[in-house]
């Protein structure tokens, strides 16, 4: 597929393939997909607020640069943040592909990092240090200095957003952030909700299509080095509300659809349904969905154009059969459709005859 | 002690509410922020000077300082992602924090261009992307009951043309007149946005605009943030308690 290059979260031409629960494909604007959904659906997107979760720093044992992707964190709460897991890569910048970025120097506990540029204030001084070295040697575990506040401030003075070779010019936060973006949680921008504005979020009510968010810590979707993408998704801290929890029974009660925006979404709301239950509060989603995956929760997704290779189209195996999503991955080659965070979209229902199947099995 | 007393029993709404503040390091922003921390609110607020903001923020534990420029573009993400990241979701922004154009203050025909830019980049367009990046914050809190408030501090010279105070009238006009649009488009979400005037204190801005000024007629910003606060429970939209999540003792359903 294309590589969308521009950081345009909506534009006008945007595509969107409807892949229905029969397995079959038609294609429309993308501005117009409330048109396919029915009074009573439920949309639910993750809310989450992206990070600037690259850092540059200065490895201190070797003085090396070195980019620090922030990849993972244990829980929600607004004070943890001293430890985060972390992807660490060599000198360079968004306009080397991560795939031939140089290594950085090894790394070993109590390895000291300063992050930013050498001369800078009391305010927004940034330094950790590796606290561990994870599953793979890029892979670590990452202690910040200082008060959760200071912390903060530091991300916010040093941190940029998780940048894409495929881009033209460098991404701001505002050009990651969705409309609803709320807490800061994500490492890469939940980005099938670049669907939404405030105008669809409006329309949602006149059609009497119901809206809900939930909260999950989005993780990386790629580092560009197979062993580590071997390790994706990495665990994802994520709330679901009270009021979404009762949102969603609503929904099921009137033979609504859960529609979730987004994989994020579908491994939320899967993790806290896991036992046929929806847990509401805090949780971490550490499953990975495919095609053997029940879905309890989650009836349709609407999720960005994914490459078969990827986790996310792991994810889409759960709700069509491996013949259908051959054929819709051959007619958005032949359509035209644009991949990554800010290109086209599709919208899958649940083929249920997939759970008969797995019944069966 | 009296004084405070009565504030914590005049607004038990404000308890645990999470507010953020600009301009919160003098004059009305500072009495802002100082009576939403006594009445038990979270508080985080925003100003230009680190030593100022280390200053309030020393003086009141439990406060979040945040340092920043809400007229320069590049600032307002990462101010927002502070104000949200700290608390843990908003309930309340106040756009506080406003600029005078040129001082002393001049006729328009005498108002350089920059004077001008400065005061809408301060006064309209500050609050403008600060509210627009802060408005999923806002609204999840909405959704989850708890209602949610812009406060944009408005002035009588919003709405009288008051000669010399053109740059700050016109962009104060304009945020008057963005408040009421945005709050006609927000009630659906349950969120609402009010300009408020505080009338004529007795802060370094009025000191700043009128020198001569007699301060005995002016009101203190304690005074007039005590107002607010009062405008602000009374117009809160719908359930206001961090105790409106709905408690789920077993669990939902989710089979068929």
């Amino acid at each position: 597929m294309i590589a969308a290059d521009r950081p345009r979260q909506r534009p006008r031409d945007a595509k969107l393939l409807l892949v229905d629960a029969k397995g079959r494909l038609a294609h429309a604007p993308r501005s117009r997909f409330l048109e396919y959904l029915r009074p009573g659906d439920l949309l639910v997107a993750n809310d989450a607020a992206t990070l600037p979760a690259s850092l540059p720093g200065i490895h201190g044992p070797t003085g090396a640069p070195i980019e620090v992707r922030l990849a993972g964190r244990s829980s929600l709460r607004p004070d943890d943040v001293r430890t985060f897991s972390a992807v660490v890569f060599g000198a360079g910048d968004f306009r080397t592909r991560t795939e031939d970025r140089p290594l950085p120097p090894a790394l070993l506990p109590g390895d000291h990092v300063a992050f930013g540029s050498a001369v800078a204030s009391s305010h927004g001084l940034l330094t950790g240090r590796v606290r561990a070295v994870l599953e793979h040697p890029r892979l670590v575990s990452l202690n910040f200095d200082g008060e959760p506040r200071d912390i903060w401030a530091g991300l916010a003075r040093v941190g940029r957003p998780i940048q894409y070779a495929h881009l033209r010019a460098p991404l701001a936060l505002w050009d990651v952030w969705t409309s609803i973006a709320a807490l800061p949680a994500a490492f890469e921008a939940p980005s099938a909700s670049f669907v939404l504005d405030w105008t669809s979020i409006h329309a949602m009510r006149q059609r009497d299509i119901r809206f809900a968010t939930i909260t999950l810590a989005a993780g990386i979707s790629s580092t560009g080095d197979p062993d580590l993408d071997r390790l994706l998704p990495f665990d994802e801290p994520y709330r679901i509300s009270g009021h979404a929890a009762v949102a969603i029974q609503r929904a099921r009660a009137k033979s609504g659809r859960v529609v979730a925006i987004g994989t994020t979404v579908v491994r939320a709301l899967e993790h806290a349904g896991r036992d046929g239950t929806l847990r509401t509060g805090e949780g971490v989603a550490d499953q990975r969905i495919g095609p053997t995956s029940p879905l309890h929760v989650v009836d349709a997704i609407i999720s960005g154009t994914h490459e078969p290779d990827s986790s996310h189209y792991q994810m889409l195996r759960a709700f069509a059969s491996d013949r259908v999503l051959a054929e819709a991955s051959a007619s958005l080659e032949a359509e035209g459709y644009r991949t990554h965070e800010f290109g086209d979209s599709v919208l899958i229902e649940k083929d249920f005859r997939l759970e008969r199947v797995r019944a069966a099995a | 002690m009296k004084r405070q007393d009565e504030d914590r029993g005049s607004h038990r709404h404000l308890e645990g509410i999470r507010a953020a503040v600009t301009g919160g390091t003098s004059g009305l922003g500072l009495a802002l922020v100082r009576a939403l921390y006594r009445q038990g609110a979270r508080v985080a607020f925003v100003a230009r000077h680190a030593s100022e903001v280390d200053a309030v923020a020393r003086s009141l534990p439990g406060t979040f300082g945040i340092v920043g420029d809400i007229a320069l573009k590049a600032d307002v993400h990462p101010i927002a992602m502070q104000i949200v990241g700290n608390l843990g979701g908003l309930d309340l922004l106040v756009n506080n924090a406003s600029s005078l154009g040129p001082t002393p203050l001049a006729l328009l025909g005498d108002t350089d261009c920059e004077d001008l830019e400065l005061a809408f980049a301060t006064n309209l367009l500050g609050p403008f992307r600060l509210t627009k990046a802060l408005l999923g914050a806002l609204t999840a809190s909405a959704r989850e009951g708890r209602g949610s408030i812009v406060l944009n501090v408005s002035s009588d010279a919003a709405a009288t043309p008051y000669p010399r105070w053109g740059a700050y009238g016109a962009s104060k006009a304009s945020l008057l007149h963005m408040s009421r649009i945005w709050d006609e488009e927000l009630a659906s979400e349950t969120v609402r946005v009010l300009a408020l005037d505080p009338g004529d204190m007795d802060t370094p801005l009025h000191a700043l605009a009128v020198p001569d000024a007699d301060r005995t007629a002016l009101k203190a910003p304690a005074v007039a943030a005590r107002e607010m606060l009062d405008a602000i429970v009374a117009a809160w939209p719908g359930r206001r308690r961090s105790d409106a999540e709905p408690v789920l003792t077993a669990g939902l359903e989710v089979g068929r």
